[in-house]
């Protein structure tokens, strides 16, 4: 590999660049990075208007593997994401087995390691509790050990509220993060959309936005008990929600948000069609809350965008809308998304929006920062913030078609991806 | 004057003018069921399917009865509990249905929006007969009907819709029916068995039965539910019928005669008393008949406007 990115727009949060810049790799590594360089023998790839970022990162994905396979495999997963611009996603555990013992993690590194030549990295998160149950610990140590890079339940919260109490505390002597898909499950049951005007026009049972709510004021008491935790919200998506991150963040709590771009982009209208591909757990919420997560976005609140990708085959999804399972893919609509609805419309400024997709999401499962400076390894997403496109269910890479945006066209799209001494340009 | 649709999914989205040509036919077929012989032609040759996933017998009844009066052939079954239990998805029972050249499907279903996804896989012309807690847009149409045929109009007609809304399909399709012919529509019930905003629809809320009946023309008094109770919506059977019970003792206060329904089946003395069920002021019965002329309506309106699975060019 001996490769001249030329012209393109450098946006690299961790140092705070956003200018052209010429950059020179060679087997993997950064040699060069300046305006205009000439570099002999290079394979020249001319980036004059695309941008040029360190390779994004989603921190919630669901890979399926093991015990899922005929939705995802670590390998198609990783083909999703690598068409997608991600050359990093975090996997949550809900797999059968759950990854919440040593060997289940580290075989999931190990296939991640082995598929695409690497290119895609694939960090386990573990489960917080023993086959996600929420009675037990899970073997934390073991787990970290093993390369886990945060805790969770994920598809359900820790709500046992003295169990939750010692993940803090056991999780705080590692530093890991301990990721909550808040929800009290004692008001949710049989809930299938967000409750409000829109379940009751659909007769729909509704998923009340304090049952989110009321988990996280109750973690954000805890983490103000058990100093040193690490506390991350996964997929936020009511207004209440946001406004106590928000204040528990100017409070000086460890806490951290995330949101999809599923829930920067729809509301809960979209159910009234009955499509499945609208059910998802956070479920849609109102226009009023995608108001909240947009301020979230801007202010910080909301740190990072990651997919919540959580496919589904057809004959799961098409099905009556009750029995249906929650959750679509997102990781080829992210960047579309998150241009289209964020960066276009000037809610975030380009390295703002990069930062929430890269900096941003590795600070919260605590790993090592990717820099575009010479003497690094490249790890690179390049993209086009102009392709205009419409996506189309059939042609993800991913095994699972469970999209609603599909039709829906968006601007801006990964181009390619370079990292582990692989590069990778999509080709459709 | 046609439907817009070719399919009965809800009447939320219906037009007045809609609305009226279905009422207005199903009087006509009023007529017909007083004739010595019942039956009439328009549907000769055509099959319908009624899929029941849920039990229910009037209804499922009044529809096989209104398609044997319009000379439909008829094929049902009725299943308990969802599809998928059964190992079968709702679409693969659909496409097997349709596979036998149905031109029709009335269905039942427990899930909210099954007869909306129905219409997407197959081709016949689909009815809602209930889908889950969402519509059953013929009880709100005979409900209408029956209004309306009581009272000369329903313009400005005063309906307060009594008991567990939250649930209730039929609450549903009679507010989004009855508003749209313009009537003043106006819930009552416990607040848990409210379903959150639903001023939204312009229909006032009381949770008090004896502050609404002085205000209204007619009630539709809505079955309650044991099983709610088990859930913490409301306490008990006995105190929802002491407070939201409809009894004659409360009705007295009404300044005019107030107009009864219900769509069946009563729990008598839960959530009607007895003898007002069957008092002159009762038009229970009256719904019943009502439903076969209502089902025989949309039937005739839908079927013979020509359906897709059975237009000559389709089947080529």
């Amino acid at each position: 590999m001996n490769i001249l990115l030329k012209g393109g727009r450098v946006l690299d949060p961790a140092s705070g660049l956003d200018a052209e810049r010429d950059i020179h790799i060679v087997d993997g590594r950064i040699e060069q990075v300046g305006p205009s360089l000439s570099v002999k023998n290079a394979e020249l790839i001319p980036m004059k208007g695309k941008w040029v970022t360190p390779g994004l990162i989603d921190i919630h994905v669901h890979l399926r593997e093991p015990g899922f396979e005929h939705k995802e495999t670590i390998e198609t997963g990783c083909q999703s994401a690598r068409e997608g611009g991600f050359t990093a996603v975090c996997c949550m555990p809900n797999t059968n087995p759950a990854i919440d013992d040593e060997s289940v993690a580290r075989y999931v590194r190990q296939k991640g390691r082995e598929v695409l030549g690497g290119i895609v990295d694939v960090y386990p998160i573990a489960a917080a509790t023993k086959a996600r149950k929420g009675e037990e610990l899970a073997p934390i140590a073991e787990l970290v050990e093993a390369g886990a890079v945060g805790l969770s339940d994920d598809g359900a919260p820790i709500a046992n509220a003295e169990i939750m109490r010692r993940v803090l505390e056991y999780s705080s002597m590692f530093g890991i993060v301990v990721i909550q898909h808040a929800e009290e499950p004692t008001m949710t049951k049989g809930g299938c959309v967000h409750e409000g005007f829109v379940s009751t026009r659909a007769g729909l049972s509704g998923i009340p936005s304090v049952s989110e709510e009321l988990c996280i004021a109750r973690d954000l008491i805890l983490l103000r008990y058990v100093p040193k935790a690490k506390y991350h919200v996964a997929h936020i998506s009511t207004r209440g929600a946001i406004e106590m991150v928000r204040e528990g963040k100017k409070k000086g709590l460890s806490v951290t948000a995330e949101v999809t771009p599923h829930h920067f982009t729809m509301t809960d209208e979209a159910v009234l069609t009955y499509d499945t591909n609208t059910k998802m757990n956070p479920p849609l919420r109102t226009k009023d809350d995608v108001e909240a997560v947009i301020e979230g976005l801007r202010d910080g609140t909301i740190d990072v965008i990651a997919t919540d990708h959580a496919p589904h085959t057809i004959d799961e999804k098409e099905v009556e809308y009750t029995v249906a399972p929650f959750g679509i893919v997102g990781l080829e609509t992210a960047v579309g998304l998150t241009l289209t609805r964020l960066v276009k419309p000037g809610i975030l400024g380009p390295l703002q929006a990069i930062a929430k997709m890269t900096t941003n999401a590795r600070a919260v499962v605590g790993l090592p920062q990717v820099k575009i400076e010479a003497g690094q390894p490249a790890n690179i997403t390049m993209i086009d913030p102009d392709e205009t496109w419409t996506v189309e269910a059939s042609r993800l890479r991913s095994k699972s078609k469970n999209t609603p945006f599909s039709g829906m066209t968006l601007t801006g799209r990964s181009i390619g991806i370079i990292h582990n001494a692989e590069m990778y340009r999509r080709t459709s | 004057m046609k439907l817009a649709s070719r399919h009965l999914l809800q009447l939320e989205g219906m037009s007045k003018e809609e609305l009226t040509l279905i009422l207005d036919t199903a009087r006509s077929f009023r007529e017909v069921l007083e004739r010595p012989i019942k039956k009439v032609p328009p549907l000769q040759g055509k099959t319908i399917a009624n899929m029941f996933f849920e039990s229910s017998t009037r209804t499922r009844l009044s529809f096989e009865l209104a398609e044997r009066r319009l000379s439909a052939d008829v094929v049902s079954f009725t299943t308990a509990g969802s599809s998928v239990s059964k190992g079968e998805t709702l679409k693969d029972t659909a496409r097997n249905i349709e596979a036998m050249k149905i031109d029709m499907v009335v269905i039942r279903h427990a899930s909210a929006g099954a007869p909306h996804f129905l219409s997407r896989v197959v081709e016949a012309n689909i009815i809602n007969a209930g889908d889950g807690q969402h519509e059953h847009p013929t009880q709100g149409l005979l409900d209408m009907h029956t209004l309306r045929e009581k009272h000369g109009t329903l313009e400005g007609l005063r309906v307060c819709i009594v008991g567990d809304i939250l649930h209730s399909r039929v609450a549903r399709s009679n507010i989004h029916g009855l508003k749209t012919m313009g009537a003043e529509v106006s819930v009552c019930g416990p607040r848990p068995l409210m379903p959150r905003e639903i001023e939204r629809w312009g229909v006032k809320v009381y949770y008090r039965l004896e502050e609404v009946i002085p205000q209204v023309d007619a009630l539709n008094v809505l079955r309650i539910q044991l099983e709610r109770q088990k859930s913490g919506l409301f306490p008990s059977l006995r105190e929802y019928h002491r407070y939201f019970g409809v009894t004659r003792d409360k009705t007295e206060k009404a300044e005019r005669s107030l107009t009864i329904m219900h769509p069946g089946p009563i729990n008598r003395d839960v959530e009607l008393s007895a003898d007002l069920a069957d008092s002159e002021h009762s038009v229970i019965l009256e719904q019943v008949t009502n439903g076969v002329a209502v089902r025989m309506a949309i039937l005739y309106l839908l079927g013979t406007t020509g359906s897709a699975a059975t237009s000559p060019e389709k089947g080529a």
